[in-house]
């Protein structure tokens, strides 16, 4: 059996010369199609360069664009040719000049004996695969595209809308069910005869000449209607970026190139000086029968594609930007924003660490300065707790936080105190979980000793921020979890309310409770609460807490065995 | 692709202003073309499809000689450099390498937009249609994999992509000690020096007018900018472009007209390949170079924030801090998320 190779060649002739001897090393008989946009001198010089080659022929040059029929033209003539020229072909193969052998013909055509009247051509119906970029899929086959997409795409893309927009359809010939796939085939003499010289091939040519890409859907549909057997895979390796451009083999790509068993790869770099050295490479004695294993390939391409499509959550930079209203994502790692917490629990913080493992920062919005856990001045990545650099954007100061130590579940507390400038950034988070005890802020006032009076204002300050706090929690937008529940409610049960945080945030390795954090004295704080009303300032986000509800956490507090003050 | 509107076009009036203001750039250019003369020109050396690089520099024979290596092994074949009045032998360094072209300008580093009017008329001469890098004496530009592929693999690259800019965001590097405590000497990779970079404080957002993502940030605001963070140095750049006659360098080569250049981004979150540009600014002759700043007077705000900037610098402070991270090569700023691979597979 002889393999016969037709190559279209449109740029780099100095590299489609060297692959066109490669083959012709092997045995194979070449037909070059020279895209007719090409200049005559640089044809010329091209068809001098290997006058030497005796088993080589140039077929009628068609005008190549691409995604237009002329490809396809110039396959047929170039094939023609080859069936006519060479007798003893018995195989035919599709390739460019950036096509590269990586194992030796004999390889290959063992190969092809191994696997008799068999094509291989990808080729799959339309209807089952969403491959196409662009959401051209059926409507390649039923449109008609008069405007070239890469130089007029205005009047391509009007075209179709104006055909979509009065319902046109074109008929199909008849029998012809459409496929697609890749356009680099490898098909036997018998079918490839079967497909030339189909009477009603004149009816077909027609209809594809008006197909979009005719190059991807002719012989893949077609040869469904002539094959023996179809084994739909390409030979030619050939991987494709988010857009459906072909990905550039380097010279680092070798060990990649040689790991895959492919017979030929493409595109390769034009100065990949290395590829081309090293290949066709002769596989190990053991590995000669070897199938094609393009795993390991597939999956570095398309963790590419999904890097470049989705990038890594979580993460602003220079070249990833994404707009808080399109990504419900804003940051690496799920985390936990508690307010209210600390002001009614006062060793809270260390007692929260302790439990979860989790990193418990205190207000890292505070005025003063950010209050990092553990206290530090300068926190992963070199954050510096300086107030004014952190409100300067306090969202990219968030993000960077997580983004920092994204390995470990964050909580920070929050309140009217600190700086406001990040919740809307909280409240469009998916990643946030925000627990607001609301009115808590009223215990350390109370716990200052100071009187109602003196302390007013600044309780109608806290009160006023934090609703508007609320406010936000409460609005349509908002992505993050929240619990809001008031100071009274909380008094009333805490322990469960501080049972379902540990558990989200340590996870299946939360237990239950055995030491409660100590809580504020909060006795005479319902006496402090009236006294705040009768100066006619309602503290009305504290719920209703009266004498009776304080004493009611106390006796709770008596009975329960496992809530005892901190060992 | 087009930028859009979340991205702050400023409309079609604003469009039309900016096309203007190009217009102005490319006019000043062209008007202060005799500011520099030609040294030595070699410019006949230079084949269609090499790649060229920009410079001004002043006193910079220390750095020199790596930049150099570095950037000829990184596949630059032909170096344009603007010589400011140096007085330490750069220019009888540079005269005699064989792929530089070197012109020479007595006048005002700060008047000439800091070069970048100089380099703008060497641009709009010679880089048209070239892949041409602009950088400082103390910049090395870095890439993923940029270990094994050099820059005619990445420009070919984005050639495909139809690209025509790649950006960089600058990392500053600095000395495990006091600054001024280790030894340099010119020829010396300066990593080994500076091992140490701020990997998570930079702040990104767009800037309004231009388009591009405006980075902030780094070891200088945690050091020197903390209170006043709206002064803090801009850090992301666009320093490899396919130049046209028509594009301009606005402010150094952190913003470039027209404003698609910039467009290293999107909005969806997807993620494009990016570099870095380390950055060797203090390396031991910092107290040096601070101390003749303070006199010069020609850098960028000369207001007292940067004369105490300098003077602190000239003192030797330490920068490093234990959660520093440790450059040891460009897959580690891939893994900070300071740069990104995107498809560059």
């Amino acid at each position: 059996m002889t393999l016969g190779v037709i190559m279209l060649v449109h740029t780099a002739f100095d590299r489609a010369e060297q692959m066109v001897r490669r083959w012709a090393e092997g045995g194979c008989p070449v037909v070059i199609h020279v895209d007719r946009n090409v200049e005559p001198a640089t044809h010329d010089h091209f068809v001098h360069a290997i006058s030497d080659l005796p088993d080589v022929r140039f077929a009628s040059r068609s005008r190549c664009e691409w995604g237009t029929w002329g490809l396809v033209e110039a396959t047929q003539s170039a094939a023609t040719l080859m069936l006519d020229e060479f007798p003893s072909v018995s195989h035919v193969y599709l390739a460019s000049g950036a096509c590269m052998p990586l194992r030796p013909v004999s390889e290959l055509e063992a190969y092809l004996a191994r696997h008799p009247d068999t094509d291989f051509i990808e080729s799959a119906t339309t209807a089952d695969v969403p491959w196409t970029v662009g959401g051209l899929d059926r409507e390649r086959f039923t449109l008609r595209f008069p405007f070239a997409w890469k130089k007029n795409r205005k009047l391509f893309d009007l075209a179709v809308r104006l055909q979509q927009l009065v319902g046109y359809r074109r008929a199909l010939p008849e029998g012809l069910v459409p496929h697609m796939g890749s356009q680099w085939w490898c098909l036997t003499r018998q079918t490839l005869e079967a497909i030339l010289q189909d009477p009603k091939r004149p009816a077909y040519d027609r209809y594809f000449k008006s197909v979009w890409i005719p190059d991807e859907s002719y012989y893949q549909s077609l040869v469904r209607m002539h094959a023996r057997r179809v084994e739909s895979k390409s030979l030619t390796l050939a991987k494709f970026d988010h857009q459906g451009k072909p990905h550039i083999f380097f010279d680092d790509h070798l060990e990649l190139l040689q790991r895959s068993g492919c017979f030929v790869a493409r595109k390769i770099w034009r100065d990949a000086e290395l590829l081309f050295q090293t290949f066709p490479q002769p596989s190990a004695p053991d590995q000669i029968d070897a199938e094609p294993n393009t795993g390991a390939v597939d999956r570095l391409f398309s963790q590419a594609v999904e890097r470049r499509t989705y990038g890594r959550p979580g993460l602003f930079m220079q070249s990833r930007f994404p707009s808080s209203d399109r990504q419900a994502v804003l940051t690496a790692s799920p985390y936990a924003v508690l307010q209210g917490f600390d002001d009614i629990f006062p060793d809270f913080q260390r007692w929260l660490a302790r439990r979860t493992g989790a990193e418990v920062h205190g207000h890292l919005f505070a005025r003063d300065r950010v209050h990092f856990a553990d206290g530090v001045e300068l926190y992963r990545g070199g954050l510096s707790d300086h107030p004014r650099l952190r409100d300067y954007n306090p969202k990219m100061f968030l993000t960077n936080l997580i983004w920092n130590a994204r390995e470990k579940h964050h909580c920070f507390q929050f309140g009217p105190a600190d700086s406001q400038g990040i919740c809307w950034t909280l409240a469009k988070d998916t990643n946030a979980s925000i627990w607001v005890v609301t009115g808590a802020w009223s215990v350390p006032l109370f716990l200052s000793g100071r009187s109602a009076s003196e302390v007013r204002a600044e309780a109608a300050r806290l009160q006023r921020i934090e609703n508007k706090f609320l406010k936000v929690l409460r609005s349509p937008q908002v992505r993050a979890r929240v619990r809001i529940m008031s100071l009274a409610e909380f008094v009333e049960a805490p322990m469960d309310v501080l049972q379902t945080i540990i558990d989200e945030i340590a996870g299946h390795k939360g237990r239950a409770i055995s030491e409660a954090p100590r809580m504020a004295d909060i006795e005479g704080l319902a006496a402090f609460l009236q006294d705040l009303k009768n100066q006619g300032m309602h503290p009305f986000l504290t719920g209703d807490i009266t004498a009776l509800t304080v004493q009611t956490r106390r006796r709770q507090s008596r009975r329960k065995p496992y809530i005892v003050a901190g060992k | 692709m087009a930028l859009s509107s979340d991205k702050g076009l400023p409309g079609l009036s604003g469009a039309y202003r900016l096309r203007w203001k190009r217009r102005r750039f490319l006019f000043r250019i062209w008007r202060k073309r005799h500011e520099i003369t030609s040294i030595v020109d070699r410019t006949s050396d230079i084949r269609r499809d090499s790649i060229l690089l920009f410079s001004t520099v002043r006193n910079e024979a220390l750095r020199l000689p790596f930049f150099l290596a570095y950037y000829r092994k990184l596949g630059v074949t032909h170096f344009f450099f603007v010589d400011n009045e140096s007085s330490d032998g750069t220019a009888e360094f540079l005269r005699q390498q064989p792929d530089v072209s070197l012109w020479h300008s007595a006048h005002s580093y700060r008047l000439s937009r800091f070069g970048m009017d100089w380099l703008g008329w060497l641009l709009w001469q010679f880089g048209h249609g070239h892949w041409c890098l602009t950088v400082d004496a103390d910049e090395l530009l870095v890439y993923p994999d940029c270990e094994a592929r050099d820059l005619r693999n990445l420009t070919s690259w984005l050639d495909t992509k139809q690209r025509s800019s790649f950006g960089a965001v600058m990392v500053d590097l600095y000395p495990k000690g006091p600054l001024g405590g280790s030894s340099y000497r010119a020829g010396d990779d300066p990593t080994e020096t500076l091992s140490w970079f701020d990997q998570g404080n930079y702040r990104s957002s767009i800037h309004a007018y231009y388009g591009n993502t405006w980075i902030q940030g780094g070891v200088r605001e945690r050091v020197f900018f903390s209170d006043q963070p709206e002064r803090s140095p801009t850090l992301n750049k666009t320093p490899l472009v396919r130049w046209n006659r028509r594009y301009t360098y606005v402010s150094s080569t952190h913003q470039m007209l027209p404003r698609h250049l910039h467009d290293s981004f999107d909005l969806e979150g997807k993620t494009k390949a990016s570099g870095a540009l380390l950055h060797t600014k203090f390396l031991p002759i910092i107290a040096e170079k601070s101390a003749e700043e303070l006199e010069r007077k020609q850098h960028f705000q000369n207001t007292t924030l940067y004369q105490d900037y300098h003077r602190r610098l000239a003192s030797g402070i330490t920068l490093w801090h234990k959660d520093a991270a440790y450059y040891d090569g460009p897959q580690k700023l891939v893994e900070c998320g300071l740069m990104s691979k995107g498809d560059w597979v």
